[in-house]
């Protein structure tokens, strides 16, 4: 079976500076993978790389076809979401105009979209009018998550999710990437720097170290590597 | 979800604070500006008169600065071509005239070729130097604005043109004052295109692209909005409501000339700096202000001749820039440097 | 770093030709020598503010207006040596900088060019109100006028002494501070360097610089101001003479000041277009064509060629 993703000797680089040298990974359909590293590492920008928004060459294959000449919302329109770090919501909009943009390539009535979606989100039902903005940082993120969702992605692209969120919060977001990985078969790719919730939700991981994948595996093997637990397990 | 409960009321009650704190004052001020303004009317017939004509021309101020202001949102450049591309389809609209066309049709064709014009200019020439700097792309429209105003005098030279009136030439009477109808004709229209981009902004999903391109270019592209093509759909627009603005300006100076869009520009820079730069509805509002404003300057202060209009148009710019840099409905605050 | 300083050899034959031209040329391109003189100034003058302060103006002419009527009130009312009226435009010009600057530059993107602007729309109005002093829509005569050698000398010795009060200028404390402006005003701010009072002075300094090439401009006139003269295109001018010129180049600044200084002149027999449209066509194309394929100016195009000799 060929991966949903495959990234081959991906570089990429803002004006000189280099920060992709060469990195290799594949994500199978229906899996969850999660991307580890210190800061600098070139997380980040591998995302970027996938959707679109950074300058890369190298092979980018998603469900068999290439994107490397892809904009990021050429490849969105694809099937591929991408929840940027920082969450990507609107402030300015309301919830209601944020998840209508989350289903802005999709033709035709997004009401079964939408209502799936509450089921993961009842919250959000009921406070559709309110202005993005006004939401807590957690539910900032949640909506983001559901915005993306909206857009049925073969694939979600997830950056940094627990960044600046109280660790209850990260629980139940990472509680939800996981419903929504085994009931509606979402295949997710995440960043993060809590290596701990990361390893639980994913099957396999990648450790990248200054531009390159310096380990990868299962999740298990990674979590018993001495060295992955002395930096990013801490114990 | 606990969190869920008390960061909604945070929710609210910041909504509240930004209802109660930002916006009230200011509306308060227009109402009691617009409650001057009516018992100024029922007092004088010239005030009336005045205030009428302030209005009309106060809307077409307005929506040219909107123009100004849907474009500085989207990209942060202010587009110094608009008046001149405004003045350009008015005379696009003149030969369609004399080619035959009634006032209305060439009315219409006229906002279509605008649309397209505006889109085309904006992915030949800004798309390029959009990346680079904002300056750079100023100084491209500025490089518009002369060649327009070149390519116009040469096309049309520039002795005066005479364009059929709009609307016909009698009065109506309010109350025992006599009111021309073109002044509120001229607002109807401005008003009603005005209203109608609102409407496609609010409520269509075109709209919703291009409120999300303007307020966050990548998020909306992870989103699948096509960017470039909302900014020149952007442009398009923006080109449209300029030609409202050209159009008529027209009738309410009674002739087209080259420079007919030029002192329009600074009042619409005024009206869009007061109404906040980025608030499209402070542009409007602000147009109007201008607008009344102006007229009643000219016609009750004796110190301020009609010469005087457009120095203290400026004065304005100085002054609210010194003030309240944000405008009257600019929420966010302008990035200080 | 970008050169800021042309190299000597650079500077002498420019001199060098520049005091040959009088007796090469006739007495009418001499009047054109004295014209791209006066540009030169503006534009040097433009330079400094764009060049160190990252933003621009688009209201030059309006400082070129104050520039001009100071040196014909001047000359009308008090005789006074024209050349003490070209120190009193510079003076009067960097002041009213200040005031117009002082709002505008507080804040970031494009409130400057707003500003200026308005502001060039409403300056040659002002005659029109206050015509007893100003002399309305026929403008103000000068007591003396001069001959184009004058003109042209003068103008040239004024450029060569603006040039090296700029380089004096940005080689000192006063034009790290500029570059660190222009570079990251964030890190400007952070090594402590008082954001608003140097982009402040130096909008009143290029102001100062517009306001002496009015002077001369106006000589250039027969010595009469008149509004006309300094409606907004003489602005767009010396917006269009900057943009081609590109960043602190002294072959840059000659070439954009040549071209606004003579495109007027030619522009008679601009093919197909014709005369006074072709001017304002030519000008518009050109500058939009600088923008899309020399975004750095004419002084980009001299760094490269520089770098492709080296190469």
């Amino acid at each position: 079976m060929t991966a949903l993703l495959e990234l081959e000797d991906v570089e990429a680089r803002y004006g000189p500076v280099h920060v992709l040298h060469g990195i290799s990974l594949a994500v199978e359909e229906g899996s969850i993978v999660a991307v580890l590293g210190p800061n600098g590492a070139g997380k980040t920008t591998t995302l970027r790389a996938i959707s679109g928004t950074v300058r890369r060459s190298g092979g980018i294959r998603f469900a068999g076809r290439s994107l490397g000449r892809l904009g990021p919302d050429g490849v969105a329109r694809l099937g591929v979401a991408h929840v940027p770090e920082g969450r990507g919501t609107f402030s300015e909009l309301t919830v209601w105009e944020n998840l209508k943009l989350g289903a802005y390539t999709r033709r035709g009535s997004i009401q079964p979209e939408l209502e799936r979606v509450f089921s993961y989100f009842p919250w959000l039902s009921e406070r559709r009018r309110q202005q993005a903005g006004t939401l807590s940082g957690g539910e900032q993120q949640m909506l983001a998550l559901a915005r993306a969702f909206v857009l049925r992605p073969r694939l979600l692209l997830l950056d940094e999710p627990s960044l600046g969120l109280a660790p209850v919060l990260v629980a139940e977001l990472f509680r939800i990437v996981r419903e929504l990985n085994e009931r509606e078969g979402l295949t997710v790719l995440v960043v993060e720097q809590n290596a701990q919730l990361a390893l639980q939700a994913a099957q396999t991981g990648y450790v990248l170290e200054a531009g390159r994948v310096a380990l990868s595996g299962t999740s298990e093997e990674l979590r018993s590597d001495d060295s992955v637990r002395r930096s990013y397990l801490g114990y | 979800m606990a969190t869920a409960e008390t960061s909604r009321l945070d929710g609210l009650r910041s909504r509240g604070a930004a209802l109660g704190g930002a916006v009230s004052p200011v509306v308060l001020l227009l109402i009691a500006g617009a409650i001057g303004l009516l018992i100024g009317c029922l007092r004088s017939d010239v005030f009336a008169q005045l205030t009428v004509q302030g209005l009309a021309i106060g809307s077409v101020y307005g929506s040219l600065a909107l123009a100004l202001v849907l474009v500085y949102r989207a990209t942060h450049v202010i587009n110094f071509a608009q008046g001149e591309l405004a003045m350009l389809t008015t005379y696009i609209a003149w030969q369609l005239i004399q080619w035959g066309l009634s006032y209305w049709e060439a009315f219409a064709a006229t906002l279509v070729i605008a649309f397209v014009l505006g889109t085309v200019l904006q992915v030949t020439l800004l798309r390029p130097v959009q990346h680079r700097s904002v300056i750079a792309a100023v100084i491209v429209t500025v490089g518009l604005f002369i060649l327009i105003d070149g390519v116009v005098s040469w096309i049309w030279g520039s002795e005066l043109k005479f364009m059929p009136p709009p609307f016909a030439r009698t009065n109506y009477d309010v109350g025992g004052v006599s009111i021309a109808r073109l002044y509120p004709g001229i607002f109807v229209v401005v008003l009603i295109s005005v209203l109608l981009v609102w409407a496609l902004f609010r409520f269509t999903k075109l709209g919703l692209g291009m409120r999300a391109a303007a307020l966050r270019p990548q998020a909306a592209a992870f989103a699948g909005v096509r960017v470039d093509r909302m900014l020149a759909i952007g442009w398009g627009l923006a080109a449209v409501l300029g030609a409202v603005a050209g159009l008529m300006a027209e009738p309410s100076q009674f002739f087209l000339d080259p420079t007919l869009m030029q002192p329009i520009l600074v009042y619409a820079f005024a009206a869009a700096v007061l109404g906040g730069l980025e608030s499209p509805a402070g542009a409007v509002v602000g147009g109007l202000i201008i607008g009344v404003s102006l007229n009643l300057l000219i016609q009750y202060v004796p110190a301020i001749s009609s010469t005087l209009q457009t120095p203290v148009a400026f004065a304005v710019l100085i002054i609210v820039l010194l003030i309240k840099p944000s405008g009257l409905f600019g929420h966010r605050t302008v990035r200080r440097v | 770093m970008r050169r800021q300083i042309p190299a000597l050899t650079s500077l002498l034959v420019v001199a060098g030709v520049l005091v040959s031209l009088p007796f090469i040329l006739s007495d009418y391109n001499i009047s054109l020598a004295a014209q791209v003189g006066i540009f030169f100034i503006g534009v040097l003058g433009l330079n400094i503010l764009t060049g160190y302060t990252g933003q621009i103006s688009i209201g030059h002419g309006a400082f070129m207006c104050i520039g001009g009527y100071t040196t014909a009130v001047m000359s009308r009312d008090h005789h006074t040596s024209l050349v003490v009226t070209m120190l009193m435009a510079f003076a009067i010009c960097f002041v009213v900088g200040l005031l117009v600057g002082l709002p505008a530059l507080r804040f970031s993107g494009v409130y400057l060019a707003l500003v200026t602007f308005a502001f060039a729309v409403s300056v040659p109005l002002l005659p029109l109100q206050w015509s007893t002093f100003l002399g309305g829509s026929g403008g103000v005569q000068s007591a003396k006028t001069v001959s184009h050698l004058w003109l042209y000398g003068v103008t040239w010795a004024a450029s060569a002494v603006l040039f090296v009060l700029a380089w004096l200028i940005l080689r000192g404390r006063m034009g790290r501070a500029f570059r660190a402006v222009r570079d990251s005003e964030l890190a400007a701010v952070a090594s402590g360097i008082e954001l608003p009072v140097y982009k402040t002075v130096a909008f009143g300094i290029s102001a100062a610089y517009a306001g002496v090439a009015g002077s001369l401009f106006v000589l250039a006139t027969n010595g009469f101001a008149q509004p006309s003269e300094f409606g907004v295109f003489l602005s767009l001018q010396l917006l269009v003479g900057a943009a081609i010129a590109g960043l602190g180049s002294l072959w840059g600044i000659l070439v954009g000041a040549a071209f606004v200084g003579l495109l007027p002149a030619v522009s008679g027999s601009v093919p197909v277009v014709g005369s006074a449209h072709g001017r304002d066509v030519v000008f518009g194309a050109a500058v939009i064509l600088v923008m899309l394929l020399l975004p750095d100016g004419f002084a980009g195009l001299v760094a490269r060629l520089r770098r492709l000799g080296e190469a």
